[in-house]
């Protein structure tokens, strides 16, 4: 016998924070694992070791704070966290570059402003800001997959050399890293070669360098499960990644050899992950309609103009935070009218 | 406020009313100078030199200032006095003057020093005045200082780096160097680091008081009127 549920109301359960989160770590699984396969171990020593970090330091702050652990610990959020700054931070970041950026993401970024629900900037990327400012040469050493084939670097290697901070017998920095997409692009536009120039490297896919290109792929598989199980609602993405391929792509029409293409924007660096994954952090992001989309343009066209002429190669935690910070008088502005009321929506 | 003693006086700019900790004024040197320990220092010395010489001034001038125009006043007793500084700083400690730069004369707009003006030299007597310049220019000084030690051995690894330009020439041994400046934390040198380690003395400073005050409650009353709340 089957019971057909016919006329309202309807008692709905609710999704609880963690259930939320978990589906978003799902979601992130594919990506992280074709960073892995191009990156090597490196990536999943990463994670592992930075969502147990993070899930200590929220376990030590809960306790000072003087609430449940169980339950804090059981919301996930702590595991996002870790695992997306782990996402950020290149491949054999030594141990302790881990260990600040998941300290100043949980400890400073998330408890000390009240805990999750509180943070008014989104928690991973302070930790990457943190340790991209502060450490600007561990956190441009991308391993390249050609280089790390050559020296065919095991799991046990890979995890000596995240924590000695050291590369095994007969290997250097040099020989294995080199730069990514985004810092090619730039370096070379500096030296006056033209995007041209760069896009026939034979690194380079379609768009981007191949392993770029895969990893935003499987992000934006992840994505769109996310905006199917309607864990995200589609305005942040498509508005950041539509700003940010409408805004590149005016300067690539305007000059081809000084600007690269939109296809290359979307598709290298943050831009993906940071569209589906980050700037739709539920408690930093804006929350009314009109506020997603606003949000989401401020950081794409943030995201642009940090590129291209900012100090660092890639701008998604840059723009990131600093929309986080307008979120608020977003929301205010962009209320929705409530239904029976006049325009102002205070009825 | 008139009927404080002197030993109120000290304790007030130390500690319970100290301009950086408490009041939050002259936010302005406090953050951007603060990077190593003798800018600190340094600029802490002239705070204190700028309010022990304002506050003495205006409480000698208080009975013969209209108070209509006391504010434009104070002002110039306080730009004066500046100046006077910036001046001495030249002749006798000119590297650190080129060091601190625009901050010397930007003591003038410091709300810390005509706060006190204001809030107590003018209604108070010259030495009583001159105590509470004293105190509080110590109190922001030591605000100061700590926040640049943080800042300087956490983002270089030293300590009083650069001591010479204060003590002369036997001060370049005062150097500690505590790890090589390459392994440092960046982000503490950057402006950021200074609002961080702010709001980390302030957070020491609660927790101080609110330990001050769990030890003197229980004393105070001999009987708690309620069972006290379990704090391991």
């Amino acid at each position: 016998m089957r019971f057909r549920t016919r006329t309202s109301p309807h008692m709905v359960p609710g999704h609880s924070v963690g259930h939320l989160m978990r589906q978003v770590l799902y979601a992130l699984i594919p990506g992280t694992l074709a960073m892995a396969w191009f990156f090597g171990w490196g990536v999943l020593v990463n994670v592992v070791l930075s969502v147990l970090f993070a899930v200590m330091f929220e376990a030590l702050m809960v306790k000072l704070r003087r609430r449940p652990v169980a339950v804090t610990l059981g919301d996930s959020s702590a595991v996002l966290a870790g695992w997306l700054f782990a996402l950020a931070i290149p491949p054999l970041a030594p141990v302790w570059v881990l260990l600040v950026g998941t300290g100043f993401a949980i400890v400073v970024a998330k408890h000390l402003y009240g805990g999750l629900g509180y943070n008014p900037f989104n928690p991973a990327m302070v930790g990457y800001v943190v340790v991209l400012v502060s450490f600007p040469r561990e956190l441009s050493l991308w391993p390249s997959p050609q280089g790390l084939m050559e020296g065919s670097f095991t799991l046990w290697q890979t995890l000596q050399t995240t924590l000695t901070g050291r590369l095994p017998e007969g290997l250097d920095w040099d020989a294995i890293t080199r730069a990514s997409p985004l810092d090619m692009m730039r370096e070379s536009l500096v030296t006056g070669q033209t995007v041209g120039e760069v896009a026939r490297s034979p690194v380079f896919g379609s768009f981007s360098q191949t392993e770029w290109e895969w990893a935003g792929n499987l992000f934006l598989l992840g994505g769109l499960w996310l905006l199917y199980r309607r864990v995200i609602t589609w305005h942040i993405p498509v508005s950041m990644l539509l700003s940010l391929a409408t805004i590149a792509g005016i300067f690539w029409v305007f000059d081809p050899d000084q600007f690269a293409s939109p296809a290359f924007h979307v598709f290298s660096g943050a831009a993906i992950i940071g569209a589906f994954f980050i700037a739709t952090d539920p408690v930093s992001a804006a929350t009314t309609p009109l506020g997603r989309v606003l949000f989401g343009i401020g950081i794409g066209i943030l995201t642009y103009v940090i590129r291209t002429w900012g100090g660092y190669p890639d701008g998604v935690a840059f723009a990131v935070l600093l929309m986080n910070m307008v979120a608020p008088t977003l929301d205010h502005y962009t209320r929705p009218r409530i239904f029976g009321h006049s325009g102002d929506g205070r009825g | 406020m008139i009927t404080s003693g002197y030993g109120d006086i000290i304790r007030e700019g130390l500690w319970t009313n100290n301009p950086g900790l408490v009041q939050l004024l002259g936010l302005c040197p406090l953050l951007a100078i603060s990077g190593t320990v003798v800018n600190a220092l340094g600029l802490g010395l002239a705070t204190i030199a700028t309010l022990l010489i304002s506050n003495t001034l205006v409480s000698l001038l208080r009975e013969h200032v209209r108070p209509e125009i006391r504010i434009p006043v104070y002002v110039l007793i306080i730009a004066s006095a500046v100046t006077a500084i910036e001046l001495v700083m030249n002749a006798w400690f000119h590297g650190l003057f080129l060091v601190l730069g625009i901050f010397i004369p930007l003591i003038v707009t410091n709300c810390a020093i005509i706060g006190r003006a204001e809030a107590f030299a003018s209604r108070n007597s010259v030495p009583r005045a001159a105590l509470d310049g004293l105190a509080m220019g110590v109190g922001f000084t030591g605000v100061l200082v700590a926040i640049g030690a943080l800042r300087e051995i956490v983002g270089q690894g030293s300590l009083l780096d650069n001591a010479h330009l204060l003590f002369g020439e036997w001060g370049r041994d005062l150097r500690i160097e505590l790890f090589p400046q390459e392994h440092g934390f960046l982000l503490a040198l950057l402006p950021p680091g200074a609002f961080l380690a702010m709001g980390l003395l302030i957070a020491v400073k609660n927790l101080i008081d609110a330990g001050l005050e769990a030890r003197a409650a229980p004393s105070a009353t001999t009987e708690p009127a309620e069972p006290a709340p379990s704090q391991s």
